[in-house]
């Protein structure tokens, strides 16, 4: 039997709740297919299930709001051994100070209390209980309710709600993580001109565009840099088992998230630039997936769009390394004595100091640029 | 309202003998010892005098007969109302009336309809040893093709016969010995009753006491007791066990989201345990407590007074029951 749990859908994630069951106890569910959606701090995102079998039970109802690590549902194998889940795993593990211990028993509340709370927006496992064994009884919501201040409008909650993840997170990587940048400046004249060559012979939507290039150097330098490829966990560093890159999304609506685009080692630039595309229009509509948010290895961000000649970010924990780019555009280079122009864009690469040193991380960035200079390659 | 009198449960049962035995002369009265000892529970003193042997008739010690002969009867054009001395006898008509009475309708495809009362006494509380003191009418309720209604208060005794006799299907009246003696008041002009509907008979908002026939008098007391302790309580009369009126059990607990069953029978698969099912199946989220009953101890109910008591749901069972669901802290 397995347990189906809340998963961790990035590592300032402590709870969530349960939006939508897509499948009923008795169904057969295939490895990787989306069972379930869960609405966090980012959004709602739909949850796979990394086990194929039969769903035994249903142990939380839609509506509830539970810890990460929380049984969801329970799976009934189907006699082959289970296969591990395969990046979420590292991510699994929660930051020692802010998972909440999972609970022994479930907490008692009365199904008209549930009732009660859900319909005035309180989460009735932070009542006290005052009925038989200490369950939480209607009169306990009824006093939680005339307490609590009105509910706020939703969407300036919902902001603030992703704010506070995102502070989260960050302050955790700058407090863990000591980072080291380095940056370096990529021509790319060659890259840009077979791109033109290659876009001649497409229809507007589907031409590629210089991002798609760049994710696909970074792919693959990365899965030779196995450094900056993977998960600081529980003091030490653990490759990622394929190159899922965290394109970094912001949202309409104000802050970002970063979900995978998975093995992007292996795929053509132009698969890349409609996973890029597919993860957009996604991340907007909330219909992120959760292996998507939880096992990037590496996360690239780019603000060229918006003007910026250089970008150092901040790592994502437990990943290990962050890419910047910024604006493509005409730079000074010196070429035999004499200052030319070229099209060109400044990589950056901020890195855990615990995994890697200076040196990988300049290799790192001499093997994106050596990458660019052969975009027929890419 | 118009005037009443001081009447006991027992003599309004007669009454409405009386009554139907005057106005139908297709009614007659047949059963052990109803004629010339007057019922072994004096319900039908007197009545053998002032209707006949013919209608009033003395039968065998032979339950599956007389019972047989009522189905005959009621097929042939009469009204019989036929008197079991206690549920536990009805035990040896049980083929007669699960098979022939509840079933003739049904196994006719309509054409034969038995339009038959069987009364009988049910119930502890008189010191009757085990063979006279158990409540079946659970095992009854559980046959289709039966409706089987419990009076638990005057009104019901005097006015449920009447709904029965009108029904063209069996109807089974159980009528607790407990209750026999016990007196009240009751309009002169009390007559017919529907049979079917639970009732409230005290309203309250903190907990619904459901129950029937012979605890309703411990059960009012109950929840007079937790009046004073500031709890609320319903108490819903069943009335009808079969069919039980779920609309009224729903409505309740939908109001005071707690519920005990207190019930006179054992509490393996008790009247109680579908009560309770029931509420579970069709309540659930209306529910801030889980439903509790209180039922007999499962032994057989003993002769000796203090012992007979002391397997039954007693008032302070009922309130403590109540208690644990700990209604009126904070």
């Amino acid at each position: 039997m397995a347990e189906f749990r809340m998963p961790s859908l990035g590592a300032d994630m402590e709870a969530g709740t349960l939006v939508e069951w897509k499948v009923q106890p008795g169904d057969r569910v295939e490895r990787g297919q989306v069972i379930a959606s869960v609405e966090t701090d980012k959004g709602l995102i739909e949850v796979e299930i990394w086990e194929s079998g039969t769903v035994e039970a249903i142990d939380v109802q839609p509506g509830t709001k539970v810890p990460v690590g929380t049984t969801l549902a329970r799976i009934r194998g189907e006699g082959k051994a289970p296969a591990p889940a395969p990046a979420p795993a590292p991510l699994a593990a929660p930051a020692p100070a802010s998972a909440p211990p999972r609970p022994a028993h479930r907490k008692r509340i009365s199904p008209a209390a549930r009732k009660h709370a859900a319909a005035h927006g309180i989460d009735p496992e932070t009542l006290e209980g005052t009925g038989p064994g200490g369950a939480v009884t209607i009169e306990d919501v009824e006093r939680a309710a005339a307490a609590a201040p009105p509910p706020a409008p939703a969407a300036p909650d919902k902001t603030a709600a992703m704010r506070r993840a995102i502070a989260a997170s960050m302050a955790r990587s700058k407090r863990e993580i000591p980072h080291y940048y380095l940056a370096t400046e990529i021509e790319l004249t060659a890259a840009l001109a077979w791109l033109e060559e290659q876009n001649r012979g497409r229809p507007i939507r589907d031409r590629l565009l210089p991002v798609a290039l760049l994710l696909k150097a970074v792919a693959l330098a990365a899965r030779d840099m196995k450094a900056m490829n993977g998960f600081y966990v529980d003091d030490a560093f653990r490759p990622g088992e394929g190159v899922h890159l965290g394109a970094a999304i912001a949202l309409r609506g104000g802050g970002l998230v970063a979900p995978a685009i998975h093995d992007a080692d292996r795929k053509t630039p132009a698969e890349l630039m409609a996973a890029l595309g597919d993860l957009i229009a996604r991340v907007r509509t909330g219909t992120i997936r959760a292996s998507e948010l939880a096992d990037p290895t590496l996360t690239v961000t780019s603000l060229g769009d918006l003007g910026v000649p250089t970008v150092y970010g901040v790592i994502h924990p437990p990943q290990v390394a962050l890419v910047g780019f910024g604006r493509i555009g005409p730079r000074p280079f010196c070429v035999e004595g004499g200052v030319v122009a070229r099209q060109a864009v400044v990589a950056t690469l901020a890195a855990d100091h615990r995994v890697s040193d200076g040196v990988q991380g300049a290799r790192f960035l001499a093997a994106i640029d050596r990458l660019l200079q052969r975009p027929e390659a890419l | 309202m118009s005037t009443t009198r001081r009447i006991t449960y027992r003599e309004a049962v007669r009454e409405a003998l009386r009554e139907a035995l005057q106005r139908d002369p297709r009614v007659f009265l047949m059963g052990e010892d109803v004629g010339a000892y007057g019922g072994c529970f004096a319900v039908s003193k007197g009545l053998l005098a002032e209707f006949g042997e013919e209608r009033i008739r003395d039968t065998p010690l032979s339950e599956a007969a007389f019972v047989g002969a009522g189905i005959g009867a009621a097929l042939a054009g009469m009204r019989p109302i036929v008197e079991v001395m206690t549920v536990n006898f009805a035990l040896l008509a049980l083929d007669q009336i699960v098979n022939n009475a509840a079933l003739l309708r049904h196994m006719s495809g309509g054409q034969l309809g038995v339009p038959l009362v069987i009364r009988m006494a049910t119930g502890p509380g008189r010191q009757l040893a085990a063979q006279h003191s158990h409540s079946l009418e659970g095992w009854l309720a559980h046959i289709p093709g039966l409706k089987v209604a419990v009076p638990a208060t005057l009104e019901d005794a005097r006015g449920m016969l009447a709904a029965a006799l009108a029904d063209p299907d069996p109807v089974l009246l159980f009528e607790s010995i407990r209750l026999y003696p016990t007196a009240g008041d009751l309009a002169v002009d009390a007559g017919a009753v529907p049979l079917e509907g639970a009732a409230v008979r005290r309203p309250g908002r903190d907990v619904s006491l459901v129950t029937y026939g012979g605890a309703l008098p411990r059960v009012l007391e109950a929840a007079g007791q937790l009046a004073g302790r500031g709890v609320e309580a319903e108490v819903l009369d069943l009335r009808c066990l079969r069919p039980l009126d779920t609309h009224a059990i729903l409505a309740s607990v939908t109001k005071t989201r707690r519920a005990v069953v207190i019930d006179e029978g054992w509490r393996s698969g008790s009247l109680a345990a579908e009560v309770s099912a029931r509420i579970m199946e069709n309540a659930f989220y209306e529910l801030d407590a889980p439903v509790a009953r209180v039922c007999s101890l499962e032994v057989p109910v003993p002769y000796a007074r203090h012992l007979e008591e002391a397997t039954l749901p007693t008032v302070e069972r009922i309130v403590a029951a109540v208690e644990e669901m700990g209604i009126g802290h904070g």
